[in-house]
């Protein structure tokens, strides 16, 4: 087993009754890397980070989390791994403090609580029962709880859904200074600019398959795809074509129409065109 | 959100600071009876159930059912045995399927959290709160309807082996019986009927051997019969045993029934006890 792995994962499979949910996946996450895995609903997601948790039992595959099987993990392995999951248990008869201070005492070299509730801005909160948090907030105290007990490996599952734009930005800078302090990340998420910003590298998960595994930027190998290039004809319809060399049919536009040529736009696939090519919607 | 601190590095570097098993098991207990004591409702039905119903038995019967024992007496023991069975058995079978189906129970299986700390985390709550209640009851009872207290340290003993056994044995089943709800919801639903049913066939509001044979026959398979005539060998004169239908108080058959529902109780928990709602498959 390679220590520099984090995850090792293979040929993993899992079905509910006829339902394929994970049907062959092979996946790498390094130490230290921040891994986002992307896909549509139902695709498989949430069962492959459950039983890489191990919340769910697998049917097949080989599968090495720290080191560990997650399905019988050694004895320290539960301190060693963070998990944020989506909409867990409330405690909503206690305050933040409470709870943080709570689940502090089950880790064997926890962060000091107060620390942890002012890193995920609940500072001013402290004292307040959980259930007069806002949605953002509880999901807050949920990153609080996953990360309190220093863990080498977090885990978040979809966790900037319902967050306001501001409250992301500041998600995002909590996630890059654990991903500095070398916490090795795995989040799962339907948002494509959340997985460009944060993700070293990204997979994208369809039909229970990792259809690609690659950083952000080279995802559906759009740096290398056709550039599409669109203009207004005399007659005002709109004509477009798409080039490997861009600039030599604009060069030869530009002499066709003497100079500047109307309504003219050149465009690559985005992240997320790239995304729904890849998971069959277009 | 703060920047300025960072996390020190992955590799533990200072001692290990968790605490022992005890120290474990004592402050999930302390969270779970903040918690219980946080919610207004549980309290006050479930501590109060019991005065309220010894309040009510004790203003309709207020002669005595022998010269010189009062009704209270006898209905003191019922009502003891209820409310422990309420503490134990119907609070964890309504408020456990609630934290599976909210995901408090997943959350602690993902944590280094040994699985016994949050069953002992109960029994600690159950304990306590049992312990107060009961204890209402009695000054209650003292104080308002001439409840007479056991006389002897012997008396004592049984009433603190039989509370033990009884609740020992209602918690198991409660934890045991939480993975029979679907839902959230559907915990009340499975527990009160049979609880319900359990305290009109074991002769908590009832004279027992007045009830039909057969009925007394199927409450003599459950631990809530066995819990109540323990508690009457406490409250009531020795005499009493005579009148009961194995023509005594049977001090070794409730030991024995109410051990053998522990050792079910247990089993059914460790073979049985989900930590997720079905859904999550």
């Amino acid at each position: 087993m390679d220590d520099e792995l984090a995850i090792s994962v293979r040929g993993l499979r899992k079905a509910y009754g006829d339902n394929v949910a994970v049907a062959g996946v092979d996946l790498d996450v390094h130490r230290g890397e921040v891994f986002a895995l992307l896909g549509p609903n139902g695709a498989g997601k949430t069962t492959t980070v459950e039983i890489l948790e191990g919340y769910r039992r697998r049917d097949a595959g080989e599968v090495r989390v720290l080191g560990s099987d997650p399905a019988a993990p050694a004895g320290d392995w539960r301190s060693r791994v963070g998990i944020v999951l989506q909409g867990t248990g409330e405690f909503d008869a206690l305050t933040v403090g409470e709870v943080v201070r709570h689940f502090a005492g089950f880790y064997p070299d926890a962060e000091d609580p107060a620390k942890v509730i002012e890193r995920v801005g609940l500072a001013d909160k402290a004292r307040a029962r959980t259930h007069t948090l806002s949605g953002g907030q509880k999901r807050r105290l949920d990153v609080a709880l996953g990360i309190v007990g220093r863990p080498e490996l977090l885990f978040l599952d979809e966790p900037t859904t319902g967050f306001d734009p501001e409250a992301r930005r500041e998600f995002w800078e909590l996630i890059r200074d654990l991903a500095a302090a070398g916490t090795t990340i795995v989040l799962t998420t339907h948002y494509l600019d959340e997985a460009e910003a944060l993700a070293d590298r990204v997979g994208v998960i369809a039909g229970g398959r990792l259809v690609e595994v690659a950083t952000p930027e080279q995802l559906g190998n759009r740096q290398a795809a056709l550039a599409t290039v669109s203009w207004r004809t005399p007659a005002g319809a709109v004509e477009s074509a798409q080039s490997a060399t861009p600039t030599a049919l604009v060069a030869e536009l530009a002499e066709r129409f003497g100079g500047e040529v109307p309504g003219l736009t050149v465009t690559r696939p985005t992240l997320e065109d790239a995304y729904l090519t890849m998971i069959g919607h277009r | 959100m703060s920047t300025t601190t960072k996390p020190a590095a992955p590799i533990a570097t200072s001692p290990a600071r968790r605490p022992g098993a005890v120290a474990l098991g004592l402050r999930q207990g302390r969270l779970e009876i903040t918690q219980f004591l946080r919610s207004r409702e549980s309290v006050v039905f479930t501590m109060g159930f019991p005065v309220i119903m010894i309040l009510i038995f004790a203003a309709i019967f207020n002669d005595e059912i022998a010269p010189g024992v009062s009704y209270t007496q006898y209905f003191i023991t019922g009502m003891i045995a209820t409310g422990l069975m309420t503490v134990s058995f119907q609070n964890l079978g309504i408020w456990i399927p609630i934290e599976r189906d909210r995901g408090v129970l997943k959350r602690y299986r993902g944590t280094p959290m040994p699985k016994w700390v949050y069953f002992a985390g109960k029994v600690v709550m159950v304990v306590a709160i049992g312990v107060v209640e009961t204890l209402l009851l009695l000054a209650v009872s003292a104080a308002f309807f001439d409840l007479d207290l056991p006389a002897t340290a012997g008396r004592w003993l049984t009433f603190v082996w039989v509370a033990v056994l009884g609740v020992t044995a209602c918690t198991l089943c409660g934890i045991a019986i939480s993975s029979l709800a679907r839902t959230a919801r559907s915990g009340s639903a499975v527990v009160t009927p049979l609880a319900l049913v359990l305290q009109f066939i074991s002769g908590v509001f009832f004279v027992f051997t007045e009830l039909p044979g057969w009925m007394q026959q199927v409450a003599a398979l459950f631990p809530l019969k066995w819990m109540c005539q323990g508690l009457r060998s406490v409250f009531l004169p020795d005499g009493f045993g005579a009148q009961e239908a194995g023509g005594s108080f049977e001090l070794g058959r409730v030991a024995l029934v109410l051990g053998a529902w522990c050792v079910i109780g247990l089993v059914l928990c460790l073979t049985t006890f989900r930590w997720t709602s079905r859904r999550d498959g």
